[in-house]
This record gives structure tokens, C-alpha cells and sequence, in this order.
């Protein structure tokens, strides 16, 4: 089968790329456009640290045909991090020791952020259900949880607003 | 006198946080060379078989193939880990000879342009496979007519020219004779695949000096570096290894497993090679941490004294041993646990079957002895009617007590832990476990056994 040309937008540019049928988005973002925040961890849907935001749902880029985001909006943990400091969620994520190896990191934030962008009060039960779907081999998950939840205080304490 | 200080008790940020949450960290896997070809294994579908013959045909027409690699293409086709300190025999085989120990065993490496042409022509390789009996228990492994999975004749790592690991403190069969209660247990464990989310991979980079640059997630950078330098009989002046941060080891990624064949690949064609495993290899061919099986029999005083211990432990290393021996050795130092014991015996195995090879994992041996022993403790501890804090304080080791296998204890904290551990539960204790310390015997408090 031919190649086609999928375009769709990456934060806030249009991007033009000419795939194979059934190419990943993972792959896409990966191998054709540099962004290798999204981390390739099983390509089974299995872990979760490829997961970027498609229209603002958390979707996991290895199992994601890049035709299916045709036209669509697409967010990486390279397009939601400021041009100078941090996202709230990520300095929490240092304050809090949200990480190990720093591997599934990426995908954490990602899943944070969905949860947070449509729930800015979420209950522990919230923060861990959005998190099921990301597995970690080093935290034990409790500093991930914590940081997740001083995160959501730290952008209701600032009127909800995240610098950009 | 009481100075500043700036790191003890303050909270310090990690040096990589910010890489980590904000995806700039560079992994192995984040190396991306122009023109890089992609390295993927034939694997044995079989758990033992003999190799008749290796069929390439088809494969090499599948568009994108580069080429194949077997055995005869790899200088020196052993690999032993522990060779580095002179542990022998050599075992292993880099690729598959004539015969396959596990389901998993790589026996052809196919380079081709593209992840997926490598994999297609892996699909088409054919192989002729005579299947073999195969032995997936360690006992089973030791009986006089079990299949033979190693290449010297029996499916024990040798010690010393002895079957087992030994160690020998006292008389325990004298000890059991006299003893109040005899308290036996056989304790099994699971294999267990580390699981880290980055799976092993390396891409070996030909330089123009004649040089390769090996990007590897290693844990172990020198292992690596000089078992490939000695399977591609190459000076390590010719061989770059560039480590990193690695996501997530605890153990698993000592063995050195991708990079020889990846850069005699990158050898034989010029060009960048990138050999990565899929989760499914991760899980189903990486090393794991062994199974084991342990027995234990304890000779026990009626106010809970342990006078004997008497230890069978059996490693099963699978195939190929790797570091396997290694942390038998550590379990074999260990195996009667922190406690005052004046008779053990204990015999430890490491033996070999047709499942997927062990090696390194996190406690190296001594964390299945722990858990074999923790649980005989809180059976010890039902038989004699007493508490399980009582159990082990009584028979906690102290500075200065002889180990099993003659180290005097030094810098005991197993009374403090326990201690400091029944402060944080809530759990008082009486008071001659509050007041005991691991002082010497007969020294400041007095007490002796």
C-alpha cells in the first residue's frame, strides 16, 4: 500500500508527515519528528510511557495508527513544558520525588495532566485510577500519587492558572 | 560544636529531576544515527532441541535483508560473564552451535534496512529442530537419568570440583540428636523478570578511526566493554562504551547480552546497528532472577534457642548460569540468616534446566534466603508458644559471634532494627528486648548463652 501524508497539529504548529499505512504515532513522533520525550517501553499498550494527549485525552501513541490523529491536536510532554520553567505538574514531580530511573516519567506528567486539565479536585481514587494504565518499576507509585495531588493544590492555589 | 549543614536534613532537588520531567533526559534508546540498520534474533521455539540444519533462503530475498549471522560468524562464539574473574567452564554460546537449551536461545542474528524487514526475515528463516527431552525442576534435574543440559556432563555448577556450595559450623546431626523440637520447611520461589519499562538494547556506531562507539544501557559498562572486546577478540582500545541513564535495571542489565553481537554487526556491514529487545524478549528471554528451593531443618531448645540449622538450597540458574553462581555463593554466606547458630550445615546448588537463564537480580541470593528463613522463624516461633519478636531477639546475632562460615560478626544492628522497627508499629516489647544491644557477649549487660 502507498504511503499517505497525514497532517495534524503538534502544541501550537501544523505538521506534515508521509507515513506508511498502520506507522505509529509513537513511531511518527519518535523517529520523524525528534520528539523523544515520548518514551517506547513495550508497544503493547502495556506501560504507558508513550502516552501524549490527542485532543486532550491521554492516549498511548504505540498502539495510535498516526492517520487516526489526521487533523487532530496533539500535546507531548515537549509541547506542554514552558519555554522557561515548569509545569506546575512537573515541579511537583521534583518536589516530591515523583521519580526513579525517570523512564515512565513522560507518561506520568501526560496522565497528570489529562486528569487535571478536566478535574482540578481530584480524590487520591481519581489520581490513582488516571494512573492505572502507567506502570512504574522503581517508585512504588505513593510519590507519583503525592505529587499528583500537590500539583492539583498548586494550580487551585493559583486561580487555576499554569504560565505558559 | 555545631556546624551548618547543607545537604544532611534538607530536602535536595536530583541533579537529572528536571531532564526527567520535562523528557530531556537521553536514554540509550534516544541515539538516532543516519542510515542505522536494525539487528533482530532467530530464537529457538523449543525448550531443547538439536540443531540439524539452519535454512536462509527465503529470508535473504525479503527486500531490506542485509544479512545473517550464526555461530561460525562470531570470533569467539562463549559467553561467560564470570569469566572476567576467572570463573570457568566457559558455557554459554553467543548464537546456538548444534544444540538449543532454552525456548528463546538466539541462534541467527538478521540485520536488514528496517525494523520491519529484520522481522519479516526472521519469520522466514527455517529451521530443522530434533527435539529433545527437557528438564524444568531442579530435583528432577538431579536425578540419575534426567536429560543433560549442560555440555560437561552433569546439571550442576561445579565449586571447587563439588556439586553444591558448602559450609560447615559445628555438628548438626549431634545438635538435632539433643535438641527439644525439630522444625522442618521446604520454601520455593518463583523466577522473576526485573520488568524495567527501558528494555535492553545497545546501537554499535563504526567511527571513521576504526573505532566502534557502543551506546548501551549497560548497568555494568566494564562487563560489557571487555566481554565484547573477548567474544569479538578485539583490543578494548577499539571499542568506545557509552553509558548513560538507564531506565530501570535492578539487576537485570549487568548481563551483556546485546552489545558483541550488535557490534560484530556493525563490523561485518559499516554501518550503525541497533539491536533492541521487544517486551516479549524483555520477559520471556532476559534473564530472570532464579528459582529456588529451599530446605531447612532446625534443631530448637524449648525456651527457643536455635542449636542447628541444616540448609539444602537449589538454585535453578536455567540454561546458562551467568551470575547465577555467583549469587549462590552470597546465599550459601547467608543461608542461616542473622542469627547465633553454633551448628549448620548447609548445602547450596546451582543447577541447571531448560527454562530461561538467571542472573543479577536485586538481594542477589540472600533475599530468597531471607524469605525462607523469616517464615521458618514464625514457625519456630508457633512450635515453641512465643511471640515472633521473641524468637528473633533471643537468637539474634551479636558483635563478635562466629558466622557459618567464619566471619566474626561486625557492626550487628539486627537487635537496634527490630527495635527502632517496634517503636514505629507500636509494639512494645519487654523490657530485656528493650535494654538488649548487640554488644558483645559478656560485655556491658552481661548476658551469654
Amino acid at each position: 500500500m502507498a504511503s499517505t501524508i497525514v497532517t495534524f497539529e503538534l502544541g501550537d504548529r501544523v505538521v506534515e508527515v508521509m507515513v506508511a499505512p498502520m506507522t505509529t504515532l509513537q513511531s511518527v513522533l519518535r523517529n520523524q519528528l525528534g520528539s523523544l520525550a515520548t518514551k517506547d517501553g513495550c508497544r503493547q499498550g502495556g506501560c504507558g510511557s508513550c502516552t501524549v494527549l490527542v485532543d486532550g485525552e491521554p492516549m498511548m501513541s504505540c498502539l495510535l495508527p498516526v492517520e487516526d490523529v489526521a487533523g487532530r491536536r496533539v500535546a507531548t510532554l515537549e509541547t506542554i513544558t514552558p519555554a522557561q520553567g515548569l509545569h506546575p505538574i512537573q515541579q511537583s514531580f521534583i518536589d516530591h520525588d515523583g521519580f526513579q530511573c525517570g523512564y515512565c516519567t513522560p507518561g506520568m506528567v501526560m496522565v497528570s495532566k489529562a486528569l487535571l486539565d478536566h478535574d482540578p479536585s481530584p480524590t487520591e481514587d481519581d489520581v490513582t485510577l488516571a494512573l492505572a494504565g502507567n506502570i512504574c518499576r522503581c517508585t512504588g507509585y505513593q510519590p507519583i500519587i503525592r505529587a499528583v495531588g500537590a500539583a492539583a493544590q498548586a494550580i487551585r492555589a493559583n486561580d487555576g492558572e499554569v504560565a505558559r | 560544636m555545631t556546624a551548618e549543614l547543607n545537604v544532611v536534613g534538607q530536602s535536595v532537588d536530583r541533579s537529572d529531576g528536571v531532564g526527567h520531567v520535562t523528557g530531556r533526559t537521553v536514554y540509550t534508546a534516544d541515539h538516532l544515527f543516519p542510515a542505522t540498520l536494525h539487528l533482530k534474533m532467530v530464537r529457538s521455539p523449543l525448550h531443547h532441541a538439536r540443531i540439524r540444519g539452519i535454512d536462509l533462503s527465503e529470508a535473504m530475498r525479503v527486500p531490506g535483508f542485509v544479512r545473517a549471522l550464526t555461530a561460525k560468524d562470531v570470533p569467539h562464539n562463549r559467553y561467560t560473564i564470570l569469566g572476567l574473574i576467572g570463573v570457568e567452564p566457559e558455557e554459554e554460546f553467543v548464537l546456538a552451535e548444534d544444540r538449543v537449551r532454552f525456548k528463546g536461545e538466539a541462534i541467527v542474528a538478521v540485520v536488514a534496512e528496517t525494523e520491519a524487514a529484520a522481522l519479516e526475515a526472521v519469520a522466514k528463516v527455517r529451521l530443522d529442530l530434533e527435539e529433545l527431552p527437557a528438564v524444568f525442576d531442579v530435583e528432577e534435574a538431579l536425578k540419575p537419568d534426567a536429560p543433560i543440559v549442560t555440555h560437561w556432563g552433569n546439571n550442576t555448577f561445579m565449586y571447587e570440583g563439588h556439586p553444591c556450595r558448602r559450609v560447615r559450623l559445628g555438628d548438626v546431626e549431634a545438635a538435632f540428636a539433643q535438641a527439644d523440637l525439630i522444625v522442618e520447611g521446604v520454601y520455593n520461589t518463583s523466577p522473576i523478570e526485573h520488568a524495567p519499562i527501558e528494555t535492553t538494547g545497545c546501537i554499535a556506531v563504526p567511527e571513521a578511526n576504526g573505532r566502534y562507539t557502543v551506546y548501551t544501557n549497560t548497568q555494568a559498562l566494564y562487563f560489557s566493554l571487555d566481554n565484547t572486546s573477548i567474544i569479538l577478540q578485539v583490543p578494548g582500545n577499539r571499542l568506545h562504551f557509552v553509558g548513560g541513564t538507564v531506565g530501570g535495571g535492578f539487576g537485570g542489565k549487568v548481563d551483556v547480552i546485546v552489545e558483541p553481537i550488535a557490534t560484530l554487526a556493525a563490523m561485518l556491514t559499516n554501518r550503525p546497528v541497533r539491536f533492541w529487545y521487544s517486551r516479549s524478549e524483555e520477559m520471556q528471554v532476559s534473564s530472570t532472577r532464579s528459582a529456588w528451593r529451599i530446605y531447612l531443618k532446625d534443631g530448637v531448645t524449648k525456651d527457643g534457642r536455635i542449636s542447628a540449622r541444616k540448609v539444602t538450597s537449589y538454585a535453578d540458574c536455567g540454561a546458562y548460569s551467568r551470575q547465577t553462581p555467583y549469587a549462590l555463593t552470597k546465599h550459601a554466606a547467608n543461608a542461616a540468616g542473622p542469627y547465633a547458630i553454633p551448628n549448620v550445615s548447609i548445602d547450596a546448588y546451582c543447577v541447571y534446566t531448560n527454562r530461561q537463564p538467571s542472573s543479577a537480580m536485586r538481594g542477589f541470593g540472600v533475599a530468597m534466603a531471607s524469605f525462607a528463613l523469616e517464615v521458618q522463624m514464625d514457625k519456630i516461633a508457633e512450635r515453641v508458644g512465643v511471640d515472633p519478636w521473641t524468637i528473633r531477639f533471643i537468637n539474634a546475632y551479636r558483635n563478635g559471634d562466629m558466622k557459618p562460615h567464619r566471619k566474626l560478626a561486625e557492626d550487628a544492628t539486627l537487635i537496634e532494627t527490630m527495635q527502632a522497627a517496634a517503636r514505629l508499629v507500636g509494639h512494645e516489647l519487654p523490657e530485656e528486648f528493650r535494654t538488649m544491644t548487640s554488644a558483645p557477649r559478656g560485655a556491658s549487660h552481661g548476658e551469654d548463652r
